[in-house]
């Protein structure tokens, strides 16, 4: 029975399950809902929730194990002497998982029937041309050692299936049916539905959690691998960048200094683009600019940071750098060579920060109490005075919170450095000249035919774990500055 | 500059007869609109130099809104609209010519709750003298900042810690160290929004005890919801409610003998 049968089984028992736990419910009270001890529909979700979380619960597991199970016990019956030569277990069991596929359509097609495919012998039929000629294509004859694997692959898939549609529409009634009985005015249903809200929120929370855990740790492993195959040392003091695809290991050198320069080096001029024009903007919003403006422009600054990246990429190779070059370039000052550059990436990137630096900032300004303001003004200050020497102290934790966000923003920016800055990695002090940051070359390390076991290919892996850890120190700083200054005032 | 104001000069109808005592302040058809509300009507009264005047009255009957207009902190305020004359010694301070930043250093402010700066406590006092370049060296801003704690009748307590945080003071210290810092600009007028309102009944009986002393060098106005307050500390009373002014007079006065029917059943507690 398909996976979307079960489902709908299941809420529809679920649904038929609400209405009559309800109506059980009210006739055990006489008709009369206050003598109940929980609202009738407090009822009805009990005998709904009972019917679907239990099988819901088992379905996805069983569905996430199942294959896992089959796969082992499928591959644990091939002969290692069976496996061809310059082949893998693993490149076979995706030709074994291939052709099972092929047969269950050939079989959805009617281009064979269900005991000719479990029947079929390599030996006797040629089954790739069968299977070719229902649209299946496949790389390579198939061998009688794949054709049985794919056999028995197919005949355990569906026994693992028929048994699931069992358990689980089983626990459904037995939930049904448990939840029914217990539908009496005396019984609980609003405790019993509270319990299973929190459960259910637990579960959320924990899902992003574990994720989280699950990406940190993909992370870790995959550069401890990384780790085994290149030195740690080459790897952070290197200074030259040249990965090489063709040869296997010895000949990249793959130094982390010139992408992490880049990184900040651009990080650093974006900064010092959006940091005063954004706390500008801030002040001017929070403290000059009146109703009326202010309902106007904040949501127009805030527009900014809702442009996808990659325009603002475009914006960097099509319009920003001509334009530098144009003034800095061969006609010009002479000092830059192409359109991508430093100067180009970090301008444009310093504009998308704008809004991140001026919202969070004109918030925190917000948050500065009006007593201060009062009381510097009672004392004759002027306006910019007192937001010069009032103002900003108090709001300067929070403000440095902000720009410190934004630092992670930009280190961990990635399209607009692809577009704009260019690809070399280079370690240069000269912004007009094209370099490259980590982000970037993660991209170009994995992008196209990567072996995952090279270490040119890993060593995105080591990239992203030590730009993960630098974004995390800055966030963790941020929320460390952010938090110190909320007690201020409360 | 300054006028005597006479028995005479009895324009103000509800004003009984004054000491022989200089008027400061001279407010005459004071109107303030807060949008469309019109919060303040036709205010006339004369406010003496030296002495302490308390403005009474329940909640939202404007005195507030009056002793901010004396500072001109109602600028501040988008919507506010004054209208009528005030004079400081003669001067109409809504006049063009007038800039409310020097005012301000001339007409200082301690607010309802305590707001000092999140400074030092040296820092919050330096803060007006600093902006009005009123000390020469560093030597006579300490000079300066140690006077207005001694005034502010707190430098006993914080002289040990000048550097700590001025937050870090307790709700009265904090109170005494905002009109130590008031009092640093050397101003004529100090303005007083409920400064006790948020104090501790001994912190109170402090602030009030400096409020008596500073009686001597400028002219005091307090708004204060206490009448056992306003009996103690202030020499003449003004009595609001709903933005007129109802009575003004001596304070022995209005608390032994009010004329008005309002400003007796207020006192006694009748309503408000």
């Amino acid at each position: 029975m398909p996976v979307l049968w079960i489902v709908i089984i299941i809420l529809a028992m679920a649904a038929i399950g609400y209405v009559m736990g309800r109506q059980r419910a009210l006739a055990s009270a006489g008709g009369d809902p206050r003598n109940l001890h929980s609202l009738p529909s407090y009822y009805g979700s009990s005998v709904a929730i009972f019917t679907m979380v239990f099988s819901f619960l088992v379905l996805i597991v069983w569905l996430i194990v199942q294959p896992i199970v089959i796969e082992n016990q499928v591959a644990a019956n091939i002969p290692p002497e069976m496996v061809r030569e310059g082949s893998t277990l693993g490149l076979m069991m995706s030709d074994v998982r291939r052709v099972a596929d092929g047969l269950d359509q050939a079989v959805s097609q009617g281009a064979m029937d269900p005991e000719a495919a479990s029947n079929i012998r390599a030996e006797f039929t040629d089954v790739r041309d069968r299977l070719g000629a229902i649209g299946v294509a496949l790389g390579s004859d198939v061998g009688p050692a794949v054709l049985r694997a794919a056999q028995r692959y197919r005949s355990l898939n569906a026994t693992g299936h028929m048994f699931m549609a069992v358990v689980v529409l089983g626990l459904a009634a037995a939930g049904f049916i448990l939840a029914y009985l217990r539908s009496h005015k005396d019984f609980r249903a609003r405790n019993v539905v509270e319990t299973t809200i929190r459960y259910l929120l637990i579960g959320a929370a924990s899902i992003a959690i574990l994720t989280t855990i699950g990406i940190v740790l993909s992370l870790v492993f995959n550069t401890w691998e990384f780790f085994r195959l290149y030195s740690w040392t080459e790897f952070f003091f290197g200074t030259t960048w040249s990965p090489s695809f063709s040869g296997r290991g010895g000949s990249s050198e793959l130094g982390f200094v010139p992408l992490l320069w880049g990184t900040l080096y651009i990080s650093f001029i974006a900064l010092a683009v959006s940091v005063p024009i954004g706390l500008f903007a801030a002040i001017y919003l929070s403290e000059y600019a009146g109703p009326h403006m202010r309902a106007i422009a904040k949501p127009l600054i805030e527009v900014l940071a809702g442009i996808p990246t990659i325009v603002y990429g475009l914006f960097a190779l099509l319009t920003v750098g001509p334009m530098l070059l144009s003034v800095f370039g061969e006609g010009g000052l002479g000092w830059m060579q192409a359109g991508t550059a430093v100067m180009t990436a970090g301008l444009v990137m310093g504009i998308m920060l704008i809004p991140f630096v001026s919202s969070l900032s004109d918030d925190i300004i917000n948050a500065v109490p009006q007593a201060m303001r009062d009381g510097s003004l009672g004392l004759g200050a002027t306006h910019s005075e007192t937001v010069r020497q009032v103002i900003l102290p108090a709001a300067l934790p929070g403000i440095v919170g902000a720009i410190l966000l934004a630092a992670s923003r930009a280190i961990g920016e990635t399209m607009i450095v692809v577009l704009g800055a260019g690809a070399a990695a280079k370690l240069s002090l000269n912004p007009f000249e094209a370099m490259t940051t980590v982000t970037a070359k993660i991209v170009s390390q994995l992008t196209g035919d990567s072996d995952f076991a090279s270490p040119e290919a890993l060593v995105a892996f080591a990239l992203g774990m030590t730009l993960f850890v630098i974004t995390l120190g800055l966030n963790i700083l941020a929320l460390y500055i952010v938090r110190k200054y909320r007690e201020q005032y409360d | 500059m300054k006028t005597m104001l006479t028995e005479a000069d009895n324009t103000v109808a509800t004003v009984p007869a004054a000491g022989p005592r200089d008027t400061k302040i001279k407010a005459r058809k004071v109107q303030v609109y807060y949008g469309d509300t019109h919060a303040i009507k036709d205010v006339d009264v004369d406010l003496e130099d030296k002495a302490v005047t308390a403005f009474i009255g329940p909640s939202g009957c404007g005195k507030s809104t009056f002793l901010r207009c004396l500072n001109r902190m109602n600028d501040t305020i988008d919507v506010a609209r004054v209208e009528g004359e005030i004079t400081i010694d003669d001067e109409d301070i809504y006049d063009k010519k007038v800039d409310p930043v020097q005012l301000r250093a001339k007409v200082g402010m301690v607010f309802q709750k305590p707001n000092p700066f999140p400074k030092s406590i040296y820092d919050n006092v330096a803060y007006g003298p600093r902006i009005h370049g009123l000390a020469k060296s560093k030597a006579d801003l300490d000079v300066i900042v140690e006077k207005s704690l001694r005034r502010g009748a707190i430098w006993d307590e914080v002289k040990d810690r000048l550097t700590a945080p001025g937050t870090g003071l307790s709700g009265g210290q904090q109170q005494r160290l905002c009109i130590a810092r008031a009092v640093a600009t050397e101003p004529e007028v100090l303005l007083m929004d409920e400064p006790c309102s948020a104090l501790d009944p001994i912190a109170t009986a402090k602030v009030e005890e400096l409020i008596d002393e500073l009686r001597e060098s400028y002219t005091i106005v307090i708004v204060t919801h206490s009448m056992q307050q306003a009996a103690r500390v202030s020499q003449r009373t003004a009595m609001f409610h709903l933005g007129e002014l109802v009575e003004f007079g001596d304070t022995k006065e209005i608390f032994t003998n009010p004329t008005e029917k309002r400003t007796q059943d207020y006192i006694t507690g009748r309503f408000g």
